[in-house]
């Protein structure tokens, strides 16, 4: 395994309500994104445990990205089984949106 | 007996030739019939060195038992042949240049045998004429490649050799036009021999021979796509093709490739395009084979009309029980035409959407690799902008008035819309999108003067990937022709190499759509959306009409 960590300056905060939000499954090829709403607001941490090694660039693009959407408050755990960049990307999608919905 | 004829006339000399070798045959049949257990001696006696030979490969259904004989014929006897058939298929057609049985090829589609074909090609024993489109190999037969034997497929004949194809008639009435007609020996494999065949695929005065094999021809199931496999980013790319490009074009004529992102898209039609309310106004007419995968979507009503270029194991029954969408006999199964759906396809359909293996920075996509060369099939006449066609439809109105949006209207051609889609990493974490195509290196290595280009830059009109939609028609300048291209290629190489601003721009002018600009929620990117997860899904789907080859059934 490899962990990779980053902790990124958010253009915004996260918008909703929601405290904790998961997408995906730790599976081959796939990924597990746990969200929650546990930094400071300007912040967004960012910690990896992968199963591929010698990704770090690739990671550092996909997650540049994410922030930009505007993720500032948020702690994302990324738990991955070797997931091709294209799923990453969805999974951090759909987390992001799971904990922006409203609480209900 | 030469010499005679000569005096006589010079004008019939061919008919003449076939009737010798009719007449020489006679030792071996029993009218028309040739026993299989002869059968190599029988091609010693009427196939001659140097013939032009199509052993029907086709893309599916295979003349096996004559592949395997003619591949045992004598070198010392026979020659020198010119392979001209659309598959190379079976490890006997590579055989027959190994043998020193054949010398010369001109072929579409090599798919299982193209590792091999590539290093015979490399190591000489192949003299390659050129790798065509199935339509271009057709147009071919009729002009300057016409067979003097056709060596052909059929399910059954009778004593007369008129055959019944059942439903994978696919190239064989082109192949017998060709050579029959130019005065050419036809002579055909059949699963057994009846009083009366179901329908007349092929007259008997067309075929000269005929070898009762005793059991079906080889067919490759080439198009069951097991929906358990299809992944969330195919289905989120699925999404944004339905929503963004057959939604606002109105697309109800296409063609669909045979990878996994469209099977996504026919699985997605009964549940989000139905919710989209898109039934009645997009994908009612097909140029496709029976996929599968279109099962729900037909049953949920949405599919008017199929014509197949040929059929799908197991999808026999299925489709005789819905004639009203497909083309059927007399006997009730479907009749497949290649040459004709083909056609249909290029000119009549308003939208080709298929997968490939790399796409360069020109927008020109390739499926070869350094190590093998597998052909074109059909996909660059589909994936292809037919200058020829002349009527309306508002698709292709649509996408030509983007595409120019100065000239006066009345002299402006339509443009047929070409989609290219797929993740921007495929197995193995290769990238879609790259720097300079491998076919370049092939053409480089094999001297060719083509590289095999399999659809054109210039023909793309789109291209989708989970990261958005890049419409090419709008892009004015190769510099952002380049940039749309970047700006849907994720974060392969060519992707994280964009040019971010420029990006921007494009997604102001509608260049790019990313899903959010489309309104499609990454939730919705689920399994539980599609209208079939499970190849057993389909088969209950069709009320157990759809009979899965056994490699597929898992219960």
């Amino acid at each position: 395994m490899e962990q990779l960590s980053f902790t990124l300056k958010a253009p915004r905060p996260a918008g909703g309500s929601r405290w904790q939000a998961i997408a995906g499954v730790v599976a081959s090829g796939n990924l597990e994104v746990l969200v929650e709403r546990m930094e400071d607001q300007n912040t967004c941490r960012i910690d990896i445990a992968t199963a591929a090694h010698g990704f770090g660039a690739v990671w550092e693009a996909v997650i540049a990205d994410f922030v930009a959407r505007g993720t500032g408050g948020l702690r994302v755990s990324i738990n991955d089984g070797g997931a091709r960049p294209d799923m990453v990307a969805l999974r951090l999608a759909q987390g992001l949106r799971m904990i922006e919905e409203t609480e209900t | 007996m030469h010499t005679k004829r000569m005096a006589m006339t010079k004008w019939n000399e061919q008919r003449a030739a076939r009737a010798d070798r009719i007449s020489a045959g006679q030792a071996y049949a029993d009218g028309k019939m040739v026993p299989a257990g002869r059968l190599t001696e029988f091609f010693e006696t009427v196939i001659r060195s140097g013939d032009r030979v199509c052993i029907e490969g086709d893309n599916q259904k295979q003349a096996d038992l004559l592949a395997k004989a003619l591949a045992n014929v004598a070198p010392e006897r026979i020659h020198d042949l010119h392979m001209v058939q659309s598959g190379v298929v079976l490890p006997e057609h590579l055989d027959l240049f190994d043998k020193g049985i054949a010398r010369r090829l001109d072929f579409s589609y090599s798919g299982p045998q193209s590792a091999r074909i590539a290093r015979m090609l490399f190591g000489g024993q192949i003299e390659l004429g050129a790798v065509h489109t199935y339509l271009e190999l057709f147009a071919r037969y009729f002009i300057d490649l016409t067979p003097n034997v056709a060596l052909i497929a059929a399910v059954s004949a009778d004593r007369e050799g008129n055959l019944y194809t059942g439903p994978n008639t696919e190239d064989t009435p082109t192949v017998v036009e060709a050579t029959s007609f130019k005065d050419g020996l036809v002579i055909a494999q059949v699963g057994e021999i009846v009083d009366r065949v179901p329908r007349v695929d092929i007259p008997g005065d067309l075929v000269h021979f005929v070898v009762d094999a005793k059991a079906p021809f080889y067919v490759e199931p080439l198009f069951t796509r097991d929906p358990a496999a299809v992944t969330e980013t195919q289905i989120l790319t699925a999404m944004l093709a339905i929503k963004g490009l057959y939604a606002p074009y109105g697309v109800k004529r296409l063609n669909h490739g045979i990878g996994f992102s469209t099977a996504a898209i026919e699985l997605l039609l009964p549940t989000y395009g139905e919710a989209l309310g898109l039934r009645g106004k997009i994908c009612s007419h097909f140029a496709l084979n029976p996929h599968p995968t279109l099962i729900p979507a037909i049953e949920a009503g949405w599919v008017e009309q199929i014509h197949c270029f040929g059929s799908e194991v197991g999808m026999e029954d299925y489709v005789a029980a819905r004639s009203d969408v497909f083309f059927t006999g007399p006997d009730g199964s479907l009749r497949s035409n290649r040459a004709f759906c083909q056609t249909a396809g290029l000119y009549a359909c308003d939208m080709f959407i298929g997968s490939t293996l790399q796409i360069d920075l020109a927008g020109h996509s390739s499926t070869v690799t350094t190590s093998r060369i597998a052909g074109f099939g059909g996909a660059p006449n589909m994936g292809s902008d037919p200058h020829g066609r002349r009527h309306p439809s508002a698709p292709w109105l649509q996408a030509g008035a983007e595409a120019d949006s100065t000239s006066p209207a009345p002299l402006r051609r339509g443009r047929k819309l070409v989609v290219q889609i797929g993740e921007t990493f495929g197995d193995k974490n290769v990238p879609l999108f790259v720097e300079q195509l491998d076919a370049l290196a092939l053409a480089q290595k094999l001297g060719l003067d083509l590289a095999p280009v399999m659809v054109y830059g210039d023909d793309v009109t789109h291209i989708v990937t989970e990261e958005g939609i890049a419409n090419l028609l709008l892009c004015r300048t190769v510099d952002e022709r380049e940039q749309a291209i970047r700006g849907v290629a994720g974060y392969t190489d060519i992707g994280r190499q964009r040019d971010r601003k420029m990006v921007e721009r494009l997604r102001e002018r509608r260049i790019i759509q990313r899903p959010e600009d489309l309104g499609i929620n990454p939730l919705d990117a689920d399994r539980s959306l599609l209208a079939a997860r499970s190849i057993k899904d389909l088969m209950l789907a069709s009320g157990g009409l759809y009979k899965p080859p056994s490699r597929f059934r898992n219960w």
